[in-house]
């Protein structure tokens, strides 16, 4: 995608500034619409019609109004707040989800950066957002922000563990870190995906793998750090206007990192389901979109069910359940790849 | 490794919270995020009602009755005019006490699912708190078809009722009956036996029997300890005593007796018995004119009374002196959430500041009456 963009405008740099901005484009619109999805979702699970004004048409300008509201807010920074870290935290932590979607395939020909080390890149990267969070909780210098950060940064330390296990098992089968490989391995029928059994033991590490991302998103039901009821809004109770904004694009971006990374591990990336039927560089760019969406729909379902773990439950299910499932799940996936050759 | 210094951090938790279900101010003492102190500090909501109450004649102080624990209106009415009929020494005739009772009842019906989806939330299930809502308003609308508000109905009067029930309304309850039972199971299933629900709550914020009792606790949060008190059988009022259903206690099952599940469940099991009384109710509502015993004028003779009745939150007991005129000279309220929240220091200790909320939620207060 950079190659060809870079071919196109000549320039290196003005190449590499419209490659960067590109998934900007696709991140601003899909927030938009999970925002709408996520409104409409939890709405009709719970009897409720969600907005129905806005825009006429069962309320689809919603998002866009709210967006508007939050940019015409005033900029507010707590007189105690350390000013340069809390203006820096929301930016950080959006550079974070960010980042990651240059390494994320959206089809065989359209992956920002096709770096062999792929899936590593993305694990790093995202890695970053625990400071932010951090910061952003210190530089508030709110005890309820203080503590959001802290249990942010022991939950997401905690849960990237198991996550990087699950994704480790992907690895050994595939034998390679780079994502487009890991798509082109599950090729063919839906069948051919790993979540279905074509190796063994990978519907497991799905779910060790989806469980380990809810939390790192901070999603329900690990969404302690910002546990309205109990943290009034966790690290960003001091946050309000665009600065908030960022920090809630930023969990949205998120949710689609981990939401992708999980089709392109388990669910066959930009492949069709359909052996050859609908694929090619086009196609497979719908088909990834569609599979993270749909990852992201059960996200907000599952939301919208589940009560909140507390959080020693959270550091017990983490450390006790997934990480050693995950162990055991490796050194299955070993054993099985060694017996058969 | 240097020993690294730690100190106590003193929390502010409200009146702005989201979890203190009103304006409620509890002072944490945390260490990290452990609780090891929890004041709370009352008065936000404090409307003088019975400083109120003796500016006024005694039909005058229904509506501010309603006001006292919002959420369950009716039970505090009941409470009230009961208190005035017993020092009028006026029976009132049966119809009206067969509506009081299904009123009530409703009212215990509603508040608790207030309670139920206000908990769920609480704990973190944003979903049963809007199922619980969309119960609720079917009472609600039965109470506006029969007297026209939705909240404060200043429905009981003394002697009587402000209106009879509408046609239809028993063909309605009936229905909301037959809507709700299956519900309550829904309910269980979503909220009361999820994995995730229970950890969170059992063992959590135990309270003894013992220290209830102590305490004078009542309502749901006494019973949640597995002590069978309830004052519509062991001193009843009214015409409860026709009725046949069971006082639910706590059983322990998902933990300890006492704990925040238990607490909860005992709410949810209430709502059945409630159905119970309704259903009995309902179809033996004798004929009769509903303001027919009203007097004409309320001045009872030289005297004090003290007349308690069950609420959802527990025992209200309204204490009146009349000194012959005709306003009452003072009205005492014995609010069963007051009472209740006193507990609060007693179950916090050495929990966590997320069971902090699980704790003040089933405790469940509402902060008008705490105040008054």
């Amino acid at each position: 995608m950079h190659n060809f963009i870079t071919y196109y405008l000549g320039s290196g740099l003005l190449g590499s500034v419209v490659s960067s901005l590109l998934p900007f484009v696709w991140v601003m619109t899909y927030a938009l619409v999970a925002i709408y999805l996520e409104l409409k979702v939890s709405a009709h699970m719970q009897d409720r019609l969600g907005p129905m004004r806005t825009g006429r048409w069962h309320g689809w300008a919603q998002p866009l109004a709210d967006v508007t509201k939050l940019m015409q807010k005033e900029d507010t920074i707590p007189a105690a707040a350390d000013k340069a870290l809390y203006v820096l935290a929301p930016v950080l932590v959006f550079v974070g989800s960010y980042a990651a979607y240059a390494a994320i395939p959206f089809s065989p020909a359209y992956i920002g950066s096709n770096i062999n080390l792929g899936i590593f890149y993305i694990i790093a990267v995202s890695a970053i957002v625990v400071l932010g969070i951090l910061m952003a909780g210190w530089a508030s210098n709110n005890k309820w922000s203080l503590l959001g950060a802290m249990r942010t940064a022991a939950q997401l330390v905690s849960y990237e563990i198991p996550s990087s296990l699950a994704v480790l098992a992907v690895v050994m089968v595939v034998g390679s870190f780079n994502l487009n490989d890991v798509c082109a391995a599950q090729s063919g029928w839906f069948w051919n995906w790993f979540v279905f059994g074509k190796f063994p033991f990978l519907f497991i590490t799905f779910i060790i793998y989806f469980t380990a991302s809810l939390a790192e998103t901070n999603r329900a039901p690990f969404d302690i750090p910002e546990a309205e009821s109990e943290l009034v809004a966790g690290y960003h109770t001091e946050y309000s206007g665009m600065r908030f904004a960022v920090f809630f694009l930023a969990e949205y971006a998120n949710m689609f990192t981990v939401a992708a990374v999980a089709s392109v591990l388990f669910f066959g990336g930009w492949n069709s389901p359909f052996g050859t039927f609908m694929s090619g560089p086009i196609w497979g760019v719908f088909w990834l979109i569609s599979k993270g969406m749909a990852l992201v729909f059960v996200q907000m379902w599952l939301r919208w069910t589940l009560p909140r773990f507390r959080v020693d439950q959270l550091m017990y299910l983490s450390w006790k359940i997934l990480t050693p499932f995950a162990l055991f799940n490796i050194f299955a996936v070993g054993l099985w790849m060694v017996l058969r050759g | 490794m240097a020993e690294l210094r730690t100190e106590e951090m003193v929390l502010n938790m409200g009146p702005q919270h989201p979890s203190t279900h009103g304006v409620l101010r509890i002072e944490l003492v945390v260490d990290g995020e452990v609780v090891v102190d929890a004041v709370p500090h009352i008065g936000y909501l404090h409307r003088c009602f019975e400083k109120h109450a003796e500016a006024m004649n005694y039909q005058q102080v229904v509506p501010y009755c309603d006001r006292m624990d919002y959420l369950s209106s009716m039970s505090n009415d009941f409470g009230y005019v009961l208190a005035v009929e017993k020092l009028l020494n006026i029976r009132v005739p049966e119809r009206v006490e067969y509506i009081r009772v299904i009123m009530t009842e409703l009212q215990r019906i509603a508040s608790h699912l207030v309670a139920i989806g206000t908990y769920g939330m609480d704990i973190g299930a944003f979903t049963p708190f809007l199922y619980c809502f969309r119960d609720r308003e079917m009472i609600l609308d039965l109470f506006e078809t029969t007297c026209g508000a939705r909240l404060l109905y200043n429905y009981m009067w003394p002697g009587g009722l402000s209106h009879d029930i509408p046609p239809g309304f028993v063909e309605k309850t009936k229905a909301f009956i037959k809507h709700f039972r299956p519900t309550i199971k829904e309910l269980n299933d979503l909220l009361s036996y999820n994995e995730i629900f229970v950890r969170r709550t059992a063992n959590v914020g135990v309270l003894p029997a013992e220290v209830a009792i102590n305490y004078a606790a009542s309502g749901p949060t006494l019973r949640g300890s597995g002590v069978k008190w309830d004052l519509r059988k062991d001193d009843p009022y009214s015409v409860y005593h026709k009725f046949d259903w069971d006082i639910a206690v706590g059983t322990g099952e998902m933990g300890t007796l006492g704990d925040c599940w238990d607490r909860y469940m005992v709410k949810v099991w209430e709502m059945e018995q409630s159905l119970r009384i309704i259903e009995q109710a309902i179809d033996s509502i004798p004929e009769g004119d509903v303001q027919a015993a009203i007097p004409k004028r309320v001045r009872p003779a030289a005297g004090e009374v003290y007349v308690r009745s069950e609420t959802a939150r527990g025992e209200l007991g309204y204490y009146i002196i009349s000194d012959g005129s005709q306003n009452p000279f003072r009205v005492k309220a014995r609010a069963p959430s007051f009472v209740n929240l006193s507990l609060l220091p007693e179950i916090s200790r050495g929990y966590l500041i997320a069971d902090m909320i699980a704790i003040i939620g089933s405790v469940d207060i509402v902060l008008g009456d705490v105040d008054r």
